[in-house]
């Protein structure tokens, strides 16, 4: 018997202690990035934004999370009962379990795979999934046209995000999502060098997580709520939780591959008094930020004009920086022996 | 090997939590909640009128080219990742090799950018 | 080890019910849906015997783009599918025959087929070790070098797909207006507006 606590029940326990220090935090985040972009919104377009719930309006987000859980789940006659239920919790889900891989910090990781960064280019790539299978089973016109849409935008701009990947692969040379860390640990961060990749990768960022200027799933003038017209209630707010969750998920991816994770700017005495996971979450703040300002910003794209920028230009070019990345490291020797 | 699965059985647990949390929230939401179904609550929406037919309907091939040419770029992407690893070690050959492979695949492109199926109409 | 026998057969036994229910399945998206369970079970199969590399790709090409293809076909084509399915018993003699015929192939070939010296040789590669040679690099050594034809051949497999798929579908509609991008950018302001001094009363 102490023998099964000590070998099973014990690590099970610590993992799952691990999983909930993860999730908690992060749904947390969910509440509290959707106030600050109301907020920085509302900054941008001189209007006050929430300030009535609790202090600064700061408890906005959980009186909108209490409100949405205490109303009534509608399940339209004409959808399709389960897929309608299970494309919400998809979504959810596969924002949260992309997280397992993300270190905080030198060995701060739930689950140190080997496969790491092939995980995480899996999981999103899933992502298409909740809203295809939203659109279809809700049985209604905006809901499938925007299912379509994004199915499309999605796939052509997941094709960049993989080349750009490997560019990032290319100067580290494992998989690891801690080791892609440490190569810059050692070096400069990635997106110096790579600076028009970490362009492209932000940009497809936004394109993948269906945000401003590429929003057309969702686009409010001529689809309404696009795949969540028919969602209400908890099921509504599991897309929103899963969509928000997914922002943080690829702000964090951004500042692994190319803003050096967990790593203090510099590596002298200041900076690295603060431990490296404020540090992670600072540069995901700041990239949260920036996905806010584009979206106060900028004008939604025409979808020709968005199929065109994935296919025309950066498929190419990302192709192109691929075989330059290999070609210079091959060239000058620079290739890190694994 | 056993450190390997070990590594795996994290992801296990946080895919059990993560559906375990969604099905949890969203059920109870439904036992809380009252629920007072009516036919118009429970239509389709439409702006203003009953829809005319069911919402689902042939579209643009166009959409189905897409996703082939992302099949086809993502096994692309999937022959990168083994290569961007062992670059080191597999050396010139495994540098041309892989130039060679990219350059058929770059033919296609242009096949496919002249002929015109980038162009979204 | 107990932890990963159970997961073995908790898995096995998904991807056993999930395959045999997209081949049961009424509706032809639930059997899709059931088909991409089964590739993840069976990705969860390949990291129990250690192959990470095979498990992740198997959910990025099969999930992530193969059944987004078939997701597409059946969601959105929008086929009658009872209508389908009238002539099945009509039909039923001749696919049992067409079956029939299949196997006792298989079974012929399968009964006489004998491997060559060298592919025997080569089915014996020897694994490294996980501990010195992570999976992924593995098998990066030795596709692009020596297993080098045939990743080529794979390359024009690819680049037949992709010429296929055009020739297939590709229709140019006429008539449309497509965004010529050069064209506005090289629009200039001379040839657009031209400023007039127009007298007062007098008009243009």
């Amino acid at each position: 018997m102490a023998e099964f606590w000590s070998i099973y029940l014990l690590p099970g326990i610590i993992i799952l202690a691990q999983i909930l220090a993860i999730v908690v935090p992060l749904l947390l985040a969910v509440a509290m990035l959707t106030y600050f972009e109301r907020k920085i919104m509302a900054a941008m377009q001189l209007r006050m934004g929430p300030n009535v719930v609790g202090p600064f309006g700061l408890l906005q987000a959980f009186a909108d999370g209490a409100k949405l859980f205490f109303k009534e789940t509608v399940l339209p006659t004409s959808a399709n009962k389960i897929v309608f239920l299970i494309a919400p919790m998809l979504t959810f889900c596969l924002s949260l379990v992309a997280w397992a891989v993300i270190p905080f910090d030198d060995g701060m990781v739930v689950s140190d795979i080997n496969v790491g960064i092939l995980y995480l280019f899996a999981i999103s790539s899933l992502g298409v999934y909740g809203i295809v299978m939203a659109g279809w089973a809700s049985n209604s016109k905006y809901p499938f046209l925007s299912a379509l849409r994004s199915a499309a935008q999605m796939v052509s701009y997941e094709v960049s995000i993989g080349f750009v990947i490997i560019t990032v692969l290319l100067c580290v040379g494992s998989l690891n999502v801690s080791d892609v860390v440490r190569a810059q640990a050692e070096g400069v961060w990635f997106f110096i060098p790579l600076f028009p990749m970490f362009i492209i990768f932000f940009i497809s960022a936004l394109a993948e997580t269906n945000r401003h200027p590429f929003d057309l799933p969702e686009a409010e003038a001529e689809l309404v709520a696009g795949y969540q017209v028919e969602y209400s209630s908890m099921t509504f707010a599991l897309f929103f939780l899963g969509e928000y969750a997914n922002m943080i998920l690829m702000s964090g991816l951004t500042a692994i591959l190319f803003l050096g994770g967990w790593l203090p700017p510099f590596d002298i005495a200041p900076f690295n008094w603060i431990p490296g996971p404020i540090w992670f979450f600072l540069k995901i703040s700041v990239l949260l930020f920036v996905f806010v300002w584009v979206r106060a910003t900028l004008p939604r794209y025409r979808y020709d004009q968005l199929m065109r920028l994935g296919w025309k230009v950066f498929l190419p070019f990302s192709l192109f920086w691929v075989a330059l990345t290999a070609g210079v490291l091959v060239a000058f020797d620079l290739v890190p022996q694994t | 090997m056993d450190d390997l699965l070990k590594e795996y059985l994290p992801i296990l647990m946080f895919f059990a939590v993560a559906v375990g949390l969604s099905i949890v929230i969203v059920v109870a939401s439904m036992v809380v909640v009252p629920s007072h179904p009516d036919a118009e609550k429970l239509s389709a929406y439409e702006c203003g009128f009953e829809a005319f037919d069911d919402a689902r309907g042939r579209f643009d091939v166009r959409f189905y080219l897409v996703a082939i040419l992302f099949i086809v770029f993502d096994l692309e992407v999937a022959f990168l990742f083994p290569w961007a690893v062992s670059l080191g070690k597999i050396g010139m050959l495994g540098f041309w090799s892989m130039m060679v492979f990219l350059g058929i695949l770059t033919i296609g492109f242009i096949y496919e950018w002249k002929k015109g199926a980038l162009e979204w109409e | 080890m107990i932890l990963q026998g159970l997961t073995f057969y908790l898995f096995a036994a998904i991807a056993v019910a999930a395959a045999t229910m997209v081949v049961s399945a009424r509706n032809p998206v639930h059997s899709v849906l059931f088909l991409i369970l089964t590739f993840f079970t069976t990705a969860g199969l390949f990291v129990l015997i250690g192959a990470e590399f095979l498990a992740m790709v198997l959910v990025v090409v099969y999930v992530g783009a193969v059944a987004v293809l078939f997701m597409f076909v059946v969601m959105m084509l929008d086929i009658n599918f009872v209508e389908m399915r009238e002539g099945f018993l009509q039909y039923m003699p001749i696919g049992v025959l067409v079956g029939i015929i299949l196997l006792v192939e298989l079974l012929m070939i399968l009964g006489t087929a004998t491997m060559s010296p060298e592919v025997m040789a080569a089915g014996t590669e020897p694994i490294p070790d996980l501990a010195q040679r992570q999976n992924t690099a593995a098998l990066g050594d030795v596709i692009y070098t020596k297993y080098i034809y045939l990743f080529q051949a794979a390359g024009m497999i690819l680049l037949t797909a992709m010429i296929g798929a055009i020739v297939l579908t590709l229709r140019q509609r006429p008539g449309v207006r497509k965004q010529v991008v050069a064209k506005q950018l090289a629009r200039r302001r001379e040839d657009a507006v031209e400023l007039k001094k127009v007298q007062p009363g007098q008009g243009i």
